[in-house]
């Protein structure tokens, strides 16, 4: 057990490397003037052709190519990753801003997936092949068929463009004016949602609650349809173990039987899956956000890859391969702590 | 084989996808007879307008783009848009039409290749192990390290617009699950007798992995691809949804629907106006993604040795 944590720690290191390795490999496809453009904030410098090779020296982009990957991975250790065109700020700076937005939204998406697939899937597994499991099966393939930029279009088409419930953006106009010019409001997690509470403004926690509904209910139905699989079939498989056969056979009634016997042993390799699950939706966040211009991580990669700008685009990937390689490396360890037919080899 | 197409038939989903596929197969071969062309490039959307506002079902072509017609000597095969317009006049049915060779060419391309680009890693990796089975998956891990559409994206806004650039970005990260896939069959059939036997009487490992390990361990992999073939085909339409995939005016059903993005609340007073520049490119994709997820989907539960006989 701990040897094998050990061995993922070790790993890490030598991932994280081979990561940046390749985001380096395809910044490289890129010419060395358009690379300079990356760290270049007034465009005025590139024009004439002896500053922009001054800059490509300074920078080491025309060297051999271990050197400007040392060099590089050198700026990035030290968070400077260039000028981001389209936020118009460094792109650290860029990053730090629209990160609690991004993680809110994933957050409060974690809640549904868990409770909705884990429970239609016990529910599809314990009625397996009649009517019931059968709509939740076919509900659910629909579901995994339908593309996020539909389902979010549709989204925003019923609760906004209809109902006018659910409106698009982080916040309202007068809300905005709290958060972030309000003299008596103090951010405390830079998660509108909690600082509103500990402020005790309440119709503000209203308004950002309000905000969040649609992107949450957008970026987590794929998770749950597919969660909803894999628990139904860890569930079938554990119903027809020799241990469920005798816990009948001895008269324990179906509700313990489900909940307390097998449900405890099924959720092992569902418990795995939602956490890759949940790493899953770093994808989905860069589309949620676009449709419903939730200022994010998300939409700035996407307006980033719209203008071309090379840099943003780029820390954006390094950024959410990271999270990605850190959340796997929870799961796995998780993994191995939960189920005691590995902690055990 | 028999009983896997003899079930695939007689289960109720997969008929339905079976006959989804059917259907787009038969529009995808008769794009030129439904939506003839009006320009050298097929792919090409005509407009029917320079209008920005989208234009309802059974719109007519707009004079003055029939005065270019007119001028430059071609007679009009079609003058009315069957099923609207989108932003900048763009017909929709035709973009429809000739959208489906489109999903067709990116779903089949890209998993045929990343299938075997994933077959050839694993299999090297499985049958050879020791160093370069820990090399080669340590690659695949790092592969592994993007999510699926960031990775997509990023290459493509590198690579730039077009078709061939985001099947590259495809391919180039969709094809670890293969290559674990693959390993893991390889993994335990080279230790059967019949792969011993081989090895006894001197037949090249090449040999071996062709002729002997992978007729035995490809079958999974195919299942794989199948399901896969619909992820491919969304993601691509994500990309040109995020405004990174096709160019603009291409015969992409992603396209169509980032065509439809800035018109879908619809204009004050009149909810949903626009109703036709999203529905149709929407309904043609959920359509054939789901085809290939029911044919997969069953496909998976007869393979599967735990379920079998169940279905």
């Amino acid at each position: 057990m701990l040897s094998y944590i050990i061995r993922r720690l070790l790993l890490l290191p030598i991932i994280l490397l081979g990561v940046t390795f390749l985001i380096f490999c395809v910044f490289s496809l890129l010419s060395p003037m358009e690379r300079l453009a990356t760290y270049v904030r007034d465009p005025a410098a590139l024009k004439s052709p002896q500053s922009a090779e001054r800059l490509i020296d300074k920078y080491h982009l025309d060297d051999p190519f271990p050197l400007s990957y040392i060099n590089w991975i050198n700026r990035v250790v030290h968070l400077d990753l260039g000028w981001s065109q389209a936020a118009n700020q460094p792109v650290w700076e860029a990053i730090c801003q629209r990160f609690p937005a991004t993680l809110e939204l994933v957050l409060y998406s974690i809640i549904p997936v868990i409770l909705v697939g884990i429970w239609l899937g016990v529910i599809s597994a314990v009625h397996h092949n009649d009517m019931l499991d059968q709509t939740i099966r076919v509900t659910a393939i629909i579901g995994w068929s339908l593309p996020t930029f539909i389902f979010g279009l549709f989204v925003l088409f019923i609760f906004y463009g209809i109902l006018g419930w659910l409106p698009p953006g982080r916040l309202s106009a007068w809300a905005q004016d709290i958060v972030y010019t309000g003299a008596n409001f103090k951010s405390y997690t830079h998660l509108v949602t909690i600082d509103a509470l500990l402020n005790g403004n309440i119709p503000l926690f209203l308004d950002a609650l309000r905000h969040l509904i649609a992107p949450i209910i957008t970026l987590s139905y794929i998770s749950w349809a597919f969660l909803l699989r894999i628990t139904r079939s860890s569930m079938l498989e554990t119903l027809r173990k020799d241990y469920v056969r005798t816990a009948r056979a001895k008269g324990v009634d179906e509700h313990t039987v489900i909940h307390l016997h097998a449900q405890k042993n099924a959720m092992i390799p569902v418990i795995t899956i939602a956490g890759m699950m949940i790493i899953g939706m770093l994808g989905g966040v860069v589309i949620t956000e676009t449709i419903f211009t939730y200022p994010g991580l998300g939409f700035w990669a996407a307006s980033s890859a719209q203008q071309l700008d090379y840099g943003s685009v780029i820390s954006f990937a390094l950024l959410f391969a990271t999270f990605m390689v850190l959340g796997n490396l929870i799961v796995d360890i998780s993994y191995a702590l939960i189920d005691p037919r590995v902690r055990l080899e | 084989m028999n009983r896997i197409i003899r079930k695939l038939f007689s289960n109720a989903s997969s008929l339905v996808g079976i006959v989804l596929l059917f259907v787009f197969i038969i529009i995808a071969l008769l794009a030129p007879v439904i939506a003839p062309p009006l320009s050298e490039d097929p792919y090409q959307i005509p407009r029917m307008s320079w209008d920005v506002n989208p234009q309802p079902p059974g719109f007519s072509m707009s004079d003055n783009i029939r005065d270019i017609y007119d001028y430059m000597g071609k007679d009009l095969k079609w003058d009315i848009s069957i099923c609207g317009t989108a932003e900048g006049g763009y017909d929709i049915f035709y973009g429809l039409i000739w959208g489906t060779r489109t999903a067709f060419r990116i779903g089949l391309i890209t998993v045929a290749v990343a299938s075997l680009i994933g077959v050839f890693i694993g299999s090297i990796s499985a049958y050879f192990g020791g160093w370069i089975d820990e090399i080669l998956m340590r690659i695949t891990d790092i592969f592994l390290s993007f999510p699926f559409l960031v990775a997509a994206m990023v290459l493509t806004t590198i690579l730039g617009r077009g078709l061939d650039k985001v099947m590259i970005a495809l391919i180039t990260f969709g094809w670890m699950g293969y290559a674990r896939l693959i390993r893991g069959s390889i993994l335990s059939a080279k230790e059967e007798t019949y792969v011993m036997a081989a090895k006894a009487l001197g037949v090249k490992d090449i040999k071996i992995i062709w002729k002997h390990l992978l007729p035995n361990t490809i079958f999974p992999v195919m299942v794989q691809g199948t399901m896969n073939i619909g992820s491919m085909v969304i993601t691509a339409a994500a990309l040109s949804f995020l405004g990174v995939g096709a160019p603009i005016g291409y015969a992409d059903w992603g396209q169509m629907v980032s065509f439809a993005r800035n018109w879908i609340i619809g204009s004050p007073g009149h909810a949903g106006q626009y109703w036709y520049t999203v529905f149709y490119p929407g309904i043609f994709i959920v359509l054939f993604v789901l085809a290939w997820n029911l044919i997969g989907d069953t496909l998976r539960d007869i393979l599967d040795p735990r379920l079998r006989g169940e279905l």
